[in-house]
């Protein structure tokens, strides 16, 4: 089987040759690696899809290496909107500034025992390994490098809505900014994330939670439409918020 | 210059910076990966502490199990610290916003340890489960993810606090002039360069040294022993190096964690025959031999969670069905699970005091795997190192502080950055006629055959031989990568050079423990002698100028 690498320092896709067999693209990078190109580099970790480490494109579409099943005439690229450093290893730093400017942790923590019903409410989005997969899905940032992406939102939200929050308003009122209203809710997010968290469904939910402490949507008040945004009104225009 | 620095930024490192940073330090984190991708992602199971949520506990019942456990080579003093440490720990994690998993308020009744009822009464709901040597449902979890969201919730808290990182650095070398450290020397993995970080004090943070066994252990590719061997290399001691834990359940083709809550929840080991053949609930030591011994007879070993149903599966155990589907093919309530036993977890490493200050460098303390704080002996229980990270790590932090306090600012000269340096470049510039990728896989096969659950002298000795030999042909072994920036294929090789200076020191601690004690199983030497109740320390003699 061959499948083709984009390499950083000719800038074009390389072929490789694998043994026939089903295996995890992982071990297929490894296999190249150590029996055909020690130059080929890629970020690898834990093998078990919880490091957040390996996520490469294939075919265009977001995977983490190591669950990855490789298949003949796979094209494997580097995510989007991170700076390669070299072949497949590119630089996370300033997708994880996100969750600086969002602020996402507990602001200020208040006694409360919490419910089994309560801990699901987020049980989903606390899966998250930081892959940055759906930061290199995310049509956004082809026009806005400066939005908080999906994984920053999903973990605001997550924060924003624990009982134990005693000031969710101050967690909100960092992401209103290149935030949860520059969103297209277009679900790319979603669709790419290897745990299956839904950042589109959060978004919506933090627009919610932005009204009732609130704030509005600006495109929306620009627009001068008076009623306030009850969560996602523009959501299915691919320009909203823009 | 930096009061404390913090090598390593898992669970352990983290947990250091905080308490260093909350004491008044200014505090770097430098680690080789980002913080998250850290190993401490793929624990499990759980985090043991004595609350008392489900069923009747005490803190001295933590002790005791966690004391016969490590068959009489622990600290007793150190493990009640631990012990007694647990209920604050979960109490702290809960207010930094932990997401552990719940029960009702109305199934957590009166089963608390009356001593700890200053305790946040928000604690009574934290579920906790049942974990392999435990004389009580005592591990606190979040579903199968504990460690990645005990990651998370101190990462998202370390950018709450400001804590400053240093990513993609991997450390070569201590500053130790004298007989106390001064810092700490880094290859900029991105750039190539290598520089000196001066510090008051240091926190070793760096994990374990299971990849030592390369292709059969649960561990990460990077859990080489960077800091244990750079201890070594500085003239610092380690001690109880031939304890490896071997985890009776890794998926039999991926060497994958499946969790030891699969059994606490209820999961049977079965041969062929579908015949069980060991209390799955034992500690990892007996279990793994149990295992062992079966497949010595010709038997595939499964683990069999169908009867506790889909349902149940996806609430307690979500991370583990997937992974079965994704690396096993099986789907696990509705087939047996292939599994074999892997090194997972080295009980041993840097021999540490009572504060975890490292015996033979002054100012540098230990934390987490890579610390031998004498809380596991010769066997660690499961759920017990999620634990010693997050209590021992802030322990360290606070200690490092405490020494960064009098220490002298004056920093060190640059000779080890300088000596360093060249090394790198004569790396680039040594003959690469054998590739090391060849010889960690061997190292690997070699240390699970005969450095493994079951021992012999005669294969120790055949290893040490072994290993001695893949030393000296190591002068072949280059690099074939020449660039400067991102090199990995060099990042890799100063990992399998770490793992490959362990390598005698495991098994000359083997060679010599001539009895059989938790992990370490010798045939011809079966019982647990007296004469070996004691730590093996190893340290190397320091060079004189």
């Amino acid at each position: 089987m061959i499948i083709s690498i984009l390499r950083s320092e000719t800038g074009t896709h390389q072929n490789y040759r694998l043994p026939a067999g089903e295996i995890p693209l992982l071990s297929a990078l490894v296999y190249i690696k150590e029996t055909q190109d020690t130059t080929l580099t890629f970020s690898a970790g834990c093998r078990a899809s919880v490091c957040g480490t390996c996520a490469v494109r294939v075919n265009g579409r977001e995977e983490l290496a190591c669950s990855y099943k490789v298949k003949p005439g796979d094209v494997i690229e580097p995510l989007q909107y991170h700076p390669v450093l070299r072949d497949l290893k590119v630089d996370k730093n300033k997708a994880k500034t996100t969750l600086k400017k969002g602020q996402t942790w507990l602001h200020s923590y208040t006694e409360a025992a919490l419910t089994p019903k309560e801990e699901h409410l987020t049980e989903k989005q606390t899966d998250c390994i930081l892959c940055d997969s759906c930061y290199s899905a995310c049509p956004v940032f082809a026009v806005n490098p400066d939005f908080l992406g999906p994984f920053a939102l999903t973990r605001a939200y997550r924060y924003s809505v624990d009982k134990r929050e005693g000031e969710p308003k101050s967690i909100v009122d960092a992401v209103q900014q290149n935030g949860v209203w520059d969103c297209t809710l277009c679900g790319e997010c979603t669709a790419v994330c290897p745990k299956g968290i839904d950042p589109k469904m959060d978004i919506t939910m933090l627009r919610a939670e932005s009204v009732k402490h609130g704030h509005s949507d600006p495109s929306f008040s620009s627009q001068s439409f008076g009623t306030p945004d009850f969560g996602g009104g523009f959501g299915f225009d691919p320009n909203g918020g823009f | 210059m930096v009061d404390v620095l913090v090598i390593g930024s898992g669970g352990a490192g983290l947990s250091a910076a905080l308490a260093a940073k909350e004491a008044g330090a200014s505090v770097l984190v430098v680690g080789k990966m980002y913080p998250t991708n850290s190993q401490t992602s793929m624990a499990q199971g759980g985090m043991n502490a004595a609350l008392g949520n489900v069923e009747e506990d005490h803190v001295s019942l933590h002790i005791a199990d966690t004391v016969k456990s490590a068959h009489g080579l622990c600290d007793e003093d150190m493990v009640r610290q631990m012990c007694a440490d647990a209920p604050k720990t979960i109490e702290w994690l809960e207010t930094l916003g932990m997401p552990f998993s719940r029960i009702e308020a109305s199934q957590s009744d009166a089963n608390q340890d009356s001593s700890l009822f200053t305790l946040h009464s928000s604690l009574k709901t934290i579920a906790q489960r049942q974990m392999g040597g435990a004389s009580a449902k005592r591990a606190c979890y979040a579903q199968d993810y504990t460690g990645l969201k005990l990651l998370h919730t101190l990462y998202d808290t370390c950018l709450k606090e400001g804590i400053d990182f240093l990513d993609e650095h991997f450390m070569l070398n201590l500053v130790v002039p004298g007989d106390t450290v001064k810092g700490a020397t880094f290859l900029n993995i991105r750039s190539g360069e290598v520089r000196q970080i001066n510090a008051k004090s240091v926190v070793l943070a760096t994990g374990g040294y299971g990849s030592v066994y390369h292709g059969f252990t649960t561990n990460m590719y990077g859990a080489t022993g960077d800091g244990i061997a750079a201890v070594l290399r500085a003239g610092g001691a380690v001690s109880d190096m031939e304890f490896i834990q071997f985890h009776p359940t890794a998926l039999k083709h991926s060497c994958i964690l499946v969790s030891e809550s699969a059994r606490g929840e209820g999961g049977y080991l079965v041969n062929e025959a579908g015949e069980r053949f060991v209390d799955e609930l034992k500690p990892r030591d007996e279990v793994a031999r149990a295992i062992f011994s079966q497949m010595k007879e010709g038997q595939r070993i499964f683990l069999d969670v169908r009867h506790l149903g889909e349902a149940k599966l996806m609430e307690l155990l979500p991370q583990e069905v997937e992974l079965c589907k994704i690396h096993e093919h099986v789907d696990p309530a509705k087939e047996l699970i292939p599994i074999k036993p892997v090194a997972h977890y080295s009980m041993g490493g840097i021999d540490v005091d009572g504060a975890l200050e490292v015996n033979g460098i002054k100012g540098c303390f230990a934390a987490g795997e890579c610390s031998n704080a004498k809380v596991h002996g010769a066997n660690r229980l499961g759920g017990n190192s999620l634990l010693e990270i997050t209590a021992f790590g802030r322990f360290a932090g606070e200690n490092a502080f405490k020494h960064a306090i009098y220490a002298s600012s004056k920093p060190a000269d640059d000779a080890q950055r300088r000596k360093d340096e060249a090394e790198i470049q004569a790396l680039f510039a040594q003959e690469n006629s054998e590739s090391f990728y060849t010889y960690r896989e061997r190292l690997g096969e070699l240390f699970y055959e005969k450095v493994g659950i079951v021992r012999e002298n005669a294969q120790l000795n055949e290893a040490l031989e072994e290993v001695i030999a893949i030393q000296v042909a190591q002068k072949q072994m280059g690099i074939s990568d020449k660039s400067q920036s991102n090199n990995q294929n060099l990042v890799e090789f100063l990992e399998f050079k770490n793992a490959l200076l362990l390598a005698p020191a495991i098994i000359s601690a083997a060679i010599a423990r001539d009895e059989s004690r938790g992990a370490h199983f010798k045939v011809g030497f079966e019982e647990e002698s007296d004469a070996f109740k004691k730590h093996i320390v190893l340290q190397w003699k320091k060079e004189t100028a």
